[in-house]
């Protein structure tokens, strides 16, 4: 048996391969993922198909427009002319309707994801830097860095609550009387300090590993040239964690789009509706019409969906190539 | 054979902290001089982290008269809002709750583990056409918004009659914590020494016989922290579990999310927080045993926390 780890293979098998034997794995590999892709397929690719379907189905009940009962059947668009136009039946939305709340709401989930993940994506490359850093206790950072994320959002939105009572520790220290869940703008700045706190660390572990693979010396050569420390961090820090950051700002970006569980619970969408995000939306409007709700998630999908293309396209967010680019540097 | 694996895993490990140990000393002479700065810093991060999880912890050893106190130590202490929480005297079902965490939560891993450990092996291991893409999927599927799965899935469920059971939580849960698994495990094989595996079957073992006796043993802790991550997402799930459940299947951020006290309209914020505690210190100690592999978990599969 001694043999077995004497011999000293190469990690791939020789290039004198045989085809039959590539077949033979790619066969092996196919059986290995498709029940994989099958339970993908029927957890995530059913509801999906379903709900376009349905979206285009009018919800049975009464007509606002005629009055008259209906029983569904085929709707067109005017399940998503609801929510995009705010038509319900032949007249404007009525305010307190959740097809009125559609672009608010929009506005709360786009309001919410681009101040937090700025926020997160600033205090994270501090953060990441710090702990980047050799000093006594490092691991004690990096260690109390995760209990934020450890922390089941319910939770700390609860949490957040009750700091954020009008005799909570956060008036206490600012020595002010701020009613926080009482007024929009207030409300709105308790989530997003709540957000950037629950998620921030998890934001500055994805970009150290992408600190870790610099190597010294370049920061060596830099330094040597007279490059300043503001140089060093924008002519070769940030250049080249950058592809870790697009990835990580994609992720952040695409999971502050469906936030829910946060303003759920802070704030429950008000006052008002001025903290009321599209995931919110979604399940008001499941308890009220479900093809409405259908067609209301596939916009939010497709919402989703946009953005992603957005990074990937255009704004240079290669997930798949970083992934791999990443190993390799661990390696 | 095993202390030949041993024998090459430990030559590896010790040549890499040597690598380290270099690095480290090169860059703690040059930081002595900016040390304090970076002290300063790392203090300012531990309590920016700390402090809301620790008034938590404060608040929940308050008596309720004392809830708004703001010294720093819970005095006067009392062990009462731990028996709040528990006592199901106003309808709250903590230790329940517990339980069903625990029943969705261990099966969706169990079932995301026995499909990702292969689907990784595949992605990880062997070369094939499509592998991009399908690991692209597989990525996609990981960031897809729950929230776009709920409508049709609550309409299923009530159709076919299954409110009120585990499944309807379990089979959402699955649609986020497999692509985590496979994605995660992935990026944990690539790493592992496959030379061991070619060796083994070089001299006759099966791809099968291998896998399950020389790779798999030293992928336990990567399967273990593997198991740790997709059980955390599903535990820390509230959207899901807040349409689908019912009473008596609420989860553990259901019931903390509704949590009532015996006044109306005014927040137990003792219990809360002691019913809060209850549910994240056992996850707070197991991230923190398993630091090290959590990060690097979290940061090769690069999915979301």
């Amino acid at each position: 048996m001694s043999s077995v780890a004497q011999a000293k293979a190469p990690s791939r098998p020789p290039t004198v391969k045989r085809g039959s034997q590539k077949d033979r794995e790619r066969q092996t590999a196919i059986w290995l993922i498709i029940p994989t892709i099958v339970i993908l397929a029927l957890v995530i690719g059913y509801p999906i198909v379903t709900a376009i379907i349905e979206s285009f189905q009018k919800d049975p009940g009464l007509d606002p427009s005629t009055g008259m009962f209906n029983q569904g059947g085929f709707a067109g668009f005017a399940n998503y002319s609801h929510f995009l136009a705010q038509q319900c039946g032949t007249v404007t939305c009525p305010p307190g309707t959740n097809g009125a709340a559609f672009w608010t709401s929009v506005g709360n989930t786009f309001l919410f994801t681009v101040a937090t993940v700025v926020l997160e994506t600033v205090l994270g490359v501090w953060m990441a830097i710090i702990m980047n850093r050799s000093f006594r206790g490092r691991a004690w950072v990096r260690a109390s860095v995760l209990v934020p994320w450890a922390i089941p959002t319910a939770v700390t939105a609860k949490l957040m609550l009750f700091m954020f009572a009008t005799y909570g520790i956060v008036n206490v220290v600012l020595q002010q009387q701020i009613l926080w869940l009482s007024d929009p703008a207030a409300a709105r700045i308790a989530i997003i300090v709540s957000d950037v706190w629950k998620t921030t660390p998890f934001m500055a572990l994805l970009i150290l590993a992408g600190l870790q693979i610099i190597p010294d010396e370049i920061y060596e050569a830099a330094r040597v040239d007279g490059a300043s420390t503001t140089q060093q961090f924008f002519r070769i820090t940030l250049p080249l964690i950058k592809p870790a950051l697009m990835v990580a700002v994609l992720f952040r970006t695409l999971d502050a789009l469906r936030m829910y569980d946060l303003p759920a619970i802070l704030t429950g969408g008000g006052p008002g509706i001025s903290t009321t995000t599209l995931s919110m939306l979604v399940v008001s409007q499941i308890r009220q019409g479900f093809n409405a709700a259908a067609a209301l998630s596939t916009l939010t999908f497709i919402i989703i969906f946009l953005v992603a293309f957005v990074f990937v396209r255009f704004l240079g967010a290669n997930v798949v190539a970083t992934q791999s680019a990443t190993k390799k540097g661990e390696a | 054979m095993s202390t030949a694996t041993e024998a090459v895993v430990t030559q590896g490990r010790r040549r890499r902290a040597a690598k380290t140990a270099d690095y480290a000393n090169v860059r703690y002479k040059r930081h002595v001089g900016a040390s304090l700065r970076t002290g300063v810093q790392a203090i300012i991060i531990v309590i920016w982290c700390l402090l809301p999880f620790y008034w938590m912890i404060v608040t929940s050893f308050r008596p309720v008269d004392h809830t708004f106190d703001t010294n720093l130590l819970p005095i006067p202490f009392t062990w009462d809002n731990y028996a709040t929480a528990f006592s199901t005297e106003l309808g709250n079902h903590l230790l329940r709750a517990i339980g069903n965490s625990l029943i969705v939560g261990l099966t969706t891993v169990i079932v995301s583990l026995i499909f990702g450990v292969t689907a990784a092996y595949a992605l990880a291991r062997l070369e094939f056409r499509g592998k991009s893409m399908l690991a692209g999927i597989i990525l996609g599927a990981s960031m897809f918004p729950a929230v776009a799965l709920l409508s049709p899935l609550f309409q299923l469920f009530t159709n076919i009659g299954w409110t009120g059971t585990y499944q309807v939580l379990i089979i959402p849960s699955i649609s986020f914590a497999l692509p985590l698994t496979v994605y995660t495990l992935t990026s944990f094989l690539r790493e592992m020494p496959w030379d061991l595996e070619e060796a083994a079957r070089i001299d006759g073992c099966t791809r099968l016989r291998a896998f399950w006796q020389v790779i798999l043993p030293l992928a336990a802790p990567a399967v273990f922290t593997t198991a740790i991550l997709a059980f955390i997402a599903s535990w820390n799930e509230y959207l899901i579990a807040s349409v689908l459940s019912t009473d008596a299947t609420q989860t553990v951020t259901v019931a903390i999310a509704g949590f009532t006290g015996s006044q109306p309209h005014q927040e137990p914020y003792t219990a809360v927080m002691a019913a809060g505690t209850i549910v994240t210190l056992p996850l707070v100690v197991l991230v923190l045993i398993l630091q090290r592999k959590i990060v690097a978990g979290l940061t090769a599969g690069g999915v979301k926390g």
